[in-house]
C-alpha cells in the first residue's frame, strides 16, 4: 500500500527482552545456511579440542619413507613431503587456526572497543586523533595492513595473531564509534547523565550493550577473516612457521610438489574453505536475525 | 564541478599524512639502529654513517620526519638491502605487471558479478537468486592461493592447457587473472544484487514503468544508472583487496609483480623495500579512490553541477 | 443520468490481495466503478482505505510484495487482466498514463527530463529520437515550464517540487493517454502551487477530452475537479455520487464524517478540511472488523451493524450507497436470513 505509513522499529533498546531473544533465535533456526554453518563451528571447535583424541601420534614427525604417497587406509588423505599424515596435521591445524582466530579477536576487541567507545562518546579532539588513525589505517586494505605489521613484528604465530589483530581494530572502533553516537543521545543516556552517573558507569552499562549485536556479528564474520588471513601469511612463509602444522602454510610447502602430488595442495584447501565458510553462513545468519538493516 | 574534485582531491592530504607517519614510525619502532637497518647486515660503517646523515637522525624527531617526508615526495626510498638498487627503480619495474593484473580481474569480476547479481535481483528468492548468493559466499571463504593451485592442478598439470606460472603472453595472464578475480567477483555480486533490488523498488522505477517502457529499458536505463554509484564505490574499494590478493595470487603463480616483491623483501628483511612497497599500496589505493571520485561526478548530475 | 455512451473503463468486482509474512491483506475487496470520456472521477478516502492500490491494481504496477489481482479491468472493452504482459506495456503510457503522489522521488534523479518524457513516446509514438526530443520540449511548453528547451536538458534536482509535478504531467499526457489516474498529485505540494497545478489539469483536460481518475483525501479539489465521486472505506467502496449531491447531502455516515460535519443544506462545504474529525482510523485490511467496517468509529450504527455486512442500495439512477441506514426495513429482514 503506498500510502500507508510504515513505522520503522526503533535502532535502540535498552536490553534485549526474553520475547524478542526467542524471536530471534527462532529465526535463527529457521534459516538453513545459517544452520549449516553453527554445525560447522561445531564440528570445527570440536576437531580442535579433540585433536589428541582424533588423531594419535605427532603430526609433525617426519617419516621420510612415507614421503607424498597418496590416499590410503593408513594415511586417509595422503602423506606430505616429510611423510607426515596429511590427516593429521589437518586436525592439529584446526587447532592452530582456532587459537589463531580467537586470538586475533581478543586483540581486535581489547583494542577497538574501548578506543570506538571514547572516541564516540567523548568526540572533539581525541576522537579526531583516533578518527584519522583509523582512516589511515582503513586505507590499506585488512590482508596488506596484517602483511605490513608482520613486516615490522616479524614473522611466527604469536605475530601473526597480534598483526591480524590490529589490522581489525579500526573495523571495531568505526563499528563501536557508529553504534556509541547513535544512542549517545538517547533518552536513556541523558537520564542517567542527569542524575549524575559516572562516565564509565554509563558507557559499558547503557551503551555497551546496544553496540552488543554489530560486534556479535562483526565477530562471526571476523573469525572467518582472521583464518582465512592467517593462512594466507602460512601460505606466503611469512606466518606460523613450520613444523608447526598450519593450513596455509601447508599449502605454501604443497605448492612445490604440485606436479608429483596434487593431493597434498587439495585437503588443507577445502579444511580452510569450509572453516571459513562456516563463519560466513553463521555470521550472515546472524545477521539477518539479530538486525536486518545492518547489512553490507 | 571543478570544485567538487578539488575538495576531492583536499580530502586525501590527511590518509597520505596518516600513511607517511605510519611508515615513518613503522621504521623507527624497528629494533635497533634504523641507519643500520637501512643500510642493510653488509654495509660499511661509512655507509652507515652515510645514511644516518642522509636521514638527519641526529635531529629532532620532527626535522626527521619533514626531511623523510621531503625524500617521499622525490620518491627518493632509499637502495634495497638485498639488491643495492634504488627501490623505487625496482617498484616501478613491476608495477606495470601488478596493475596488469588488477586491471584484467577486476574487468572479468565486473564482467560476470554484476550480471549475476542483477538476474538474482530480478528474481529475487528464486532458486537462481539462491544460486547466486550461496556461490558469491563460497567465493568470499574461498582461499585465492588454494584456488590458484587448484587452477594449476586442472589447467596446467592435468589438461595442459595453459601455464603454471611465469610471464609471457596473454596466456600467462588468464590463470592469475582469474583466481584474483574469484576474490571480488563475489563482492560485486552481492552489492549489485542489494543495490538492484534497492532501485527496482524505487517510485521512479515504478514511474518508468507506468509509461509503458520495455522490462530491459526500465531495468538498465532506470534502475542499473542508479545502482551503478553505489556498485561502482564497492568496485573502487575491492581494488584495494585485490591488491591484497595480488600478494597470494603472485605467489601461486610466481608472478613478478610488487605483490611478490613485498613477500621477498620481507623475508629477507630488507626494510627500504619493505616500506616502499607498503607506500605504492597506499598510494595506488588512494588513487583508485580518486578515481572513484572523479566517476561519481560523471554518473551522478547532483555531483556534476554542485 | 449516466452520460449516454459507454464506458472508457469499467472495474468490476476489484479484489487485490498482497500475501506478506504477516498474512494476507485484502487491499481491494471487491470494487466497481466506471469512468466515461472525459470526466474526471474523484476517489476519495482516508490514507490506506485502498484506493492507491486500486490505481495501481488498473495498470498492474504492484510488484512487491507480491499481489494478486482478481475481477476485470475493461478499459475501452478490453479487461486487461486478461492480456499478456506485452499489451498491457502497451496501455501503460499509451492509453492509460499515471501521475504519482511524490514529484520528488518519481522522477529518474540521472536522466534529463526532456529524455524522461521523449523516452514514452517513442515507445507509443513511432518517433526518432530528434523528434521525440522535440515533442518533449513542446509537452514542457504546454505545462507552462519557462525556456523548456533549456530545462529540457536539466536533470529533476534542478526542478521544483512544483515543477517536477508539471513534468510529470507533460509525462502522462505526452502520448495523448485517453484516461490518467492522477493519485493524490498535488498532496506533496505547497497550497499556492498546488492550485496552479489543479488549474492546469483541468484546462489541459478540457483541451484533450481526457477523463482523470482523481486519487485524493482532499476535498477541496474533489470539488473543484470531479464530476462524480467514489468514496472509499477498508476496501470497499461505501458511496457513489454526482459531485453536488455528495456535498449536498452525503448518504453514508462516513462520507458525512469526511465532509466534517452534519451537512446544513444550504451550506456549502468547506473546502480542504482533513479527516480527523472521525474518530479513530481505518482498521487494518488484516483484521477487518465484522459486518459493515466502519461500524466501531460511526456514530450512527444499528446492532445490525456490527453482524451482517451491508447490501449496496441504488438512491437514484447514478447514486448508491453501502449503508444499513438507508435499507427498507424489507432488507434488513432478509439479512437475518443470510
Amino acid at each position: 500500500m503506498t500510502d500507508a505509513s510504515t513505522e520503522s522499529p526503533r535502532m535502540t533498546q535498552p536490553a534485549a527482552t526474553a520475547s524478542r531473544f526467542r524471536r530471534q533465535w527462532a529465526k535463527l533456526k529457521r534459516n538453513k545456511a545459517a544452520l549449516v554453518g553453527g554445525v560447522l563451528i561445531l564440528v570445527f571447535v570440536l576437531t580442535a579440542l579433540l585433536a589428541p583424541v582424533l588423531y594419535r601420534g605427532n603430526p609433525s614427525a617426519p617419516n621420510l619413507m612415507k614421503s607424498l604417497e597418496p590416499p590410503s587406509l593408513e594415511n586417509p588423505l595422503g602423506t606430505d613431503e616429510l611423510g607426515r599424515s596429511i590427516l593429521g596435521r589437518i586436525i592439529y591445524g584446526a587447532r592452530v587456526s582456532l587459537l589463531i582466530a580467537v586470538g586475533v579477536i581478543a586483540v581486535g576487541i581489547i583494542l577497538g572497543i574501548p578506543l570506538g567507545l571514547i572516541s564516540g562518546y567523548y568526540g572533539g579532539k581525541v576522537d579526531f586523533i583516533i578518527q584519522r588513525i583509523t582512516d589511515a589505517m582503513l586505507a590499506f586494505p585488512g590482508f596488506l595492513l596484517a602483511l605490513a605489521l608482520v613486516a615490522v613484528l616479524g614473522i611466527g604465530l604469536k605475530n601473526t595473531m597480534i598483526s591480524i589483530g590490529i589490522s581489525m581494530v579500526p573495523i571495531y572502533i568505526r563499528l563501536v564509534r557508529g553504534c556509541v553516537l547513535s544512542v549517545r543521545e538517547e533518552i536513556y543516556v541523558e537520564a542517567a547523565r542527569a542524575v549524575g552517573t559516572r562516565d564509565a558507569v554509563i558507557l559499558i552499562r547503557h551503551i555497551l550493550p546496544n553496540v552488543m549485536v554489530p560486534i556479535t556479528v562483526q565477530t562471526t564474520l571476523g573469525m572467518g577473516t582472521a583464518i582465512l588471513f592467517a593462512a594466507g601469511l602460512g601460505f606466503l612463509g611469512i606466518g606460523v612457521q613450520p613444523p608447526t602444522p598450519e593450513w596455509g602454510a601447508m599449502l605454501g610447502s604443497a605448492r612445490n610438489y604440485l606436479f608429483h602430488a596434487p593431493h597434498v595442495a587439495t585437503f588443507p584447501g577445502i579444511a580452510i574453505f569450509l572453516a571459513v565458510l562456516s563463519f560466513n553462513l553463521f555470521g550472515d545468519g546472524l545477521r539477518d536475525a539479530l538486525d536486518p538493516r545492518f547489512k553490507l | 564541478m571543478l570544485n567538487y574534485l578539488v575538495k576531492r582531491l583536499i580530502s586525501t592530504i590527511p590518509v597520505l599524512i596518516g600513511i607517511s607517519l605510519l611508515l615513518f614510525f613503522m621504521l623507527r619502532m624497528l629494533p635497533g639502529d634504523p641507519a643500520q637497518v637501512l643500510a642493510g647486515q653488509m654495509a660499511t660503517p661509512q655507509e652507515i654513517e652515510n645514511i644516518r646523515h642522509q636521514l638527519g637522525l641526529d635531529r629532532p624527531i620532527y626535522e626527521q620526519y619533514a626531511i623523510y617526508l621531503g625524500h617521499l615526495a622525490r620518491f627518493d626510498l632509499g637502495r634495497s638491502a638485498r639488491t643495492q638498487n634504488p627501490v623505487s627503480q625496482e617498484i616501478w619495474a613491476r608495477l606495470p605487471n601488478t596493475l596488469l593484473l588488477a586491471v584484467v580481474a577486476m574487468g572479468l569480476a565486473c564482467l560476470l558479478g554484476i550480471p549475476a547479481g542483477i538476474i538474482s535481483a530480478l528474481r529475487p528468492y528464486s532458486w537462481i537468486d539462491y544460486a547466486v548468493t550461496m556461490t558469491a559466499l563460497f567465493g568470499i571463504s574461498m582461499p585465492v592461493f588454494w584456488l590458484g593451485l587448484m587452477l594449476v592442478v586442472l589447467f596446467s598439470i592435468i589438461l595442459k592447457w595453459l601455464p603454471a606460472g611465469g610471464t609471457g603472453g596473454w596466456q600467462y595472464v588468464i590463470l592469475p587473472s582469474v583466481t584474483l578475480a574469484s576474490f571480488v567477483v563475489a563482492f560485486i555480486a552481492r552489492m549489485t544484487r542489494s543495490t538492484m533490488l534497492e532501485t527496482l523498488s524505487q517510485d521512479y522505477t515504478t514511474t518508468a514503468r507506468s509509461k509503458g517502457l520495455t522490462e530491459k529499458v526500465i531495468v538498465v536505463k532506470h534502475a542499473f544508472r542508479n545502482a551503478l554509484i553505489p556498485i561502482i564505490t564497492v568496485v573502487g574499494l575491492q581494488f584495494g583487496m585485490l591488491l591484497g590478493g595480488a600478494v597470494l595470487t603472485e605467489t601461486v603463480f610466481a608472478w613478478p609483480g610488487i605483490g611478490r616483491l613485498i613477500v621477498d623483501s620481507i623475508l629477507a628483511r630488507d626494510y627500504p623495500m619493505i616500506q616502499g612497497t607498503i607506500l605504492v599500496f597506499g598510494l595506488l589505493y588512494i588513487l583508485v579512490n580518486l578515481a572513484v571520485d572523479f566517476i561519481y561526478a560523471f554518473v551522478d548530475p547532483r555531483i556534476r553541477y554542485d | 443520468m449516466n452520460p449516454p455512451e459507454a464506458p472508457l473503463l469499467a472495474v468490476r468486482n476489484l479484489h487485490t490481495r498482497f500475501h506478506t509474512l504477516d498474512g494476507v491483506v485484502n487491499a481491494v475487496d471487491g470494487v466497481d466503478f466506471e469512468v466515461y470520456p472525459g470526466e474526471t472521477l474523484g476517489l476519495v478516502g482516508e490514507s490506506g482505505c485502498g484506493k492507491s492500490v486500486t490505481a495501481f491494481s488498473i495498470l498492474q504496477l504492484l510488484r512487491c510484495p507480491p499481489a494478486e489481482i482478481q475481477g476485470q479491468v475493461e478499459f475501452e472493452g478490453v479487461d486487461l487482466l486478461g492480456l499478456d504482459k506485452e499489451a498491457v506495456r502497451r496501455i501503460r503510457g499509451g492509453g492509460i498514463s499515471m501521475i504519482f503522489q511524490e514529484p520528488m522521488t518519481s522522477l529518474n534523479p540521472v536522466l534529463k527530463i526532456g529524455e524522461q518524457i521523449a523516452e514514452g513516446v517513442r515507445v507509443h509514438k513511432k518517433m526518432t529520437h530528434r523528434q521525440s526530443r522535440r515533442w518533449a520540449v513542446e509537452m514542457l511548453r504546454m505545462v507552462r515550464i519557462s525556456s523548456p528547451g533549456s530545462r529540457a536538458r536539466q536533470y529533476p534536482h534542478k526542478f521544483s517540487g512544483g515543477m517536477r509535478q508539471r513534468a510529470m504531467i507533460a509525462m502522462a499526457l505526452s502520448c495523448r493517454p485517453r484516461l490518467i489516474l492522477a493519485d493524490e498529485p498535488t498532496t506533496a505540494l505547497d497550497v499556492t502551487i498546488q492550485a496552479q497545478v489543479m488549474e492546469l489539469m483541468q484546462e489541459l483536460k478540457k483541451e484533450f477530452n481526457t477523463a482523470i481518475v482523481l486519487i485524493t483525501h482532499d476535498l477541496g479539489v474533489i470539488a473543484e475537479m470531479a464530476s462524480r465521486v467514489v468514496v472509499m472505506y477498508a476496501g470497499k467502496i461505501v458511496e457513489e455520487a454526482p459531485v453536488r449531491e455528495i456535498f449536498k447531502d452525503p448518504r453514508h455516515p462516513y462520507t458525512r464524517g469526511l465532509l466534517g460535519s452534519i451537512p446544513v443544506i444550504g451550506r456549502k462545504a468547506e473546502t480542504g478540511r482533513r479527516l480527523q474529525e472521525i474518530p479513530g482510523v481505518v482498521p487494518s485490511p488484516m483484521e477487518a472488523p465484522p459486518g459493515c467496517r466502519f461500524h466501531p468509529r460511526c456514530s450512527e450504527a444499528l446492532a445490525l451493524c456490527s453482524t451482517q455486512p451491508p447490501p449496496v442500495i441504488r438512491l437514484t439512477d447514478n447514486r448508491c450507497v453501502r449503508c444499513w441506514l438507508e435499507a427498507g426495513d424489507n432488507e434488513k429482514k432478509t439479512s437475518d436470513f443470510v
